[in-house]
């Protein structure tokens, strides 16, 4: 605890000389097994923000989930991330590879979850961390796709957000991107369902509110893949989107839908500057 | 093992659950007035007390999801979404908060408050809280006719 809040000071002096408007609050120092990670809670928004702040979905948490997510060895999220290490490091599929023959350490993926998604030249359409990874495995390795929401594939983006850990996130949204953003920004602002909500109705005009016991956050996807002590396994943006339209009484999409990978390009972007934070802990 | 807490755990933030009685006034076809609606919607009085129970059951009104009540004090965590319903009966007249309950979207134009008597004109209406999808022909309203009287009669009771 000594260390934690020693490394939380540091940290905030740190934050200031590098110019960010920040508090010892507006930081979180995770211990890792190697030392101590900071990363940003509260950041300035990209200029065309509604939001005044960008706010880690981890603020309007308990101090007790927070204190979860503050050390590597409390985190539950990383008991998965050691299951895609391994994963990583097996060979599977016809081709006899192993996602470390061709890319190493896992290390090799930082900066990667920062940018997702991301559109693919080559295929000419837009595509999220799931679909990165199951190219690897049906084309490289000749292996199974994986589901979207399949323990395998949530624990390895889990694993590959990890090396991207507090760098900020910095999701492209114009030119091949443009028609995607525009798209998800169309989706946040409809009203679904029999409840007529949307998500700006949650997460932009009442976060820092209350629905019953839940506290309203900003919807920042910048947290995932986020283990819910809810359902006690890390879980997918898609499944979070679909958890949250489904809340509204209406018919929601499937992941992997070009719906749902339109809405990530726009979710994401409206945390541009947030760190990456997965995988997080969430209630 | 999954700790049994789980299943405590509320499947959705909001809940609610209809029936449809004969002598109701259809949904499409009630008269709002400045979003007031004058006559009771299911012919009958309402019932402060099973009002009261609309209002804190996650299943049915669960009003206290967006609005706090202090004389609904004994139902556990009420949100701020809303304004707080303390006193609603000294700035609207039964008509008004029948309206507002009705369909609040007459009074406060594009109001977050759900519309609790109502059945069409919505974006991908869903079969309850299950995901699916939910012909408009199925759907009921969030609130019967009844129900909705018996939530005006406790709002009535609301005076500063
Ligand atoms: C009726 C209210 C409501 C609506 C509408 C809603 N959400 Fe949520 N959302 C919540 C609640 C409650 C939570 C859990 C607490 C929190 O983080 O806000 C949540 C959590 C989230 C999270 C997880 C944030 C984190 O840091 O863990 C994301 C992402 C999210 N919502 C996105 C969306 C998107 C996108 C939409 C629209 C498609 C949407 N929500 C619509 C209520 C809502
Ligand atoms: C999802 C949120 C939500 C739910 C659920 C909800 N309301 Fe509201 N309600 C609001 C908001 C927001 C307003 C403020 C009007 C506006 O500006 O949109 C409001 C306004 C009101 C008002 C007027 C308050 C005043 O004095 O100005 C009354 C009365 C009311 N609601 C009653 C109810 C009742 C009764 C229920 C349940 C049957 C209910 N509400 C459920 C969000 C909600």
């Amino acid at each position: 605890m000594n260390i934690l809040k020693k490394t939380t000071l540091i940290g905030g002096i740190l934050a200031l000389s590098l110019g960010f408007a920040a508090t010892a609050q507006d930081t979180l120092t995770i211990a890792t097994e190697t030392g101590t990670q900071e990363i940003m809670l509260k950041v300035k928004p990209p200029a065309w923000s509604p939001l005044p702040e960008l706010i880690s979905g981890l603020v309007f948490r308990s101090k007790e989930t927070q204190s979860l997510q503050a050390d590597d060895f409390g985190n539950p999220g990383m008991v998965f991330v050691e299951q895609a290490w391994e994963s990583w490091n097996t060979t599977d599929g016809s081709a006899g590879k192993s996602c470390a023959d061709c890319h190493g350490e896992p290390a090799k993926m930082a900066g990667v979850r920062a940018v997702m998604p991301k559109f693919n030249k080559d295929k000419g359409e837009m595509w999220t961390l799931e679909m990165y990874i199951n190219n690897c495995r049906t084309d490289r390795m000749g292996a199974d796709a994986w589901k979207w929401n399949s323990g395998s594939m949530v624990s390895m983006t889990g694993l590959i957000s990890l090396q991207s850990r507090g760098m900020p996130m910095n999701v492209a949204i114009d030119g091949d991107a443009a028609p995607y953003w525009e798209q998800g920004k169309e989706m946040y602002y409809s009203s679904t369902g029999q409840l007529e909500l949307s998500c700006a109705n949650c997460h932009e005009d009442n976060y820092d509110n209350y629905i019953r016991a839940d506290h309203l956050s900003q919807g920042q996807i910048n947290g995932f893949p986020a283990y819910r002590l809810k359902n006690a396994k890390l879980n997918s943006i898609h499944n979070r989107f679909k958890g949250c339209i489904r809340d509204t009484r209406a018919e929601t999409y499937k992941e992997g839908s070009p719906e749902f990978i339109a809405l990530e390009v726009y979710v994401a972007s409206r945390g541009n500057g947030l760190s990456v934070e997965g995988p997080s802990v969430r209630n | 093992m999954k700790p049994f807490l789980l299943v405590m755990v509320p499947v959705s933030m909001f809940a609610f659950a209809t029936v449809v009685a004969a002598a109701d006034v259809i949904p499409g076809e009630v008269m709002y007035q400045d979003g007031a609606v004058a006559a009771s919607l299911s012919g009958a009085a309402g019932d402060a007390d099973a009002g009261k129970k609309v209002m804190t059951t996650r299943s049915l009104g669960n009003c206290v999801a967006c609005h706090q009540v202090d004389a609904l004090s004994s139902a556990a965590f009420h949100g701020n979404v809303g304004p707080t319903l303390n006193g609603a009966a000294s700035r609207w007249t039964e008509a008004q908060l029948r309206g507002i309950v009705a369909d609040s979207k007459k009074t406060f134009e594009g109001s977050m408050m759900p519309s609790f008597y109502k059945k069409s004109g919505y974006i991908r209406p869903g079969n309850a809280y299950t995901g699916k999808a939910s012909a408009e022909a199925d759907l009921s309203t969030l609130l019967t006719a009844q129900q909705i009287e018996d939530v005006v009669a406790f709002l009535k009771t609301l005076k500063e």
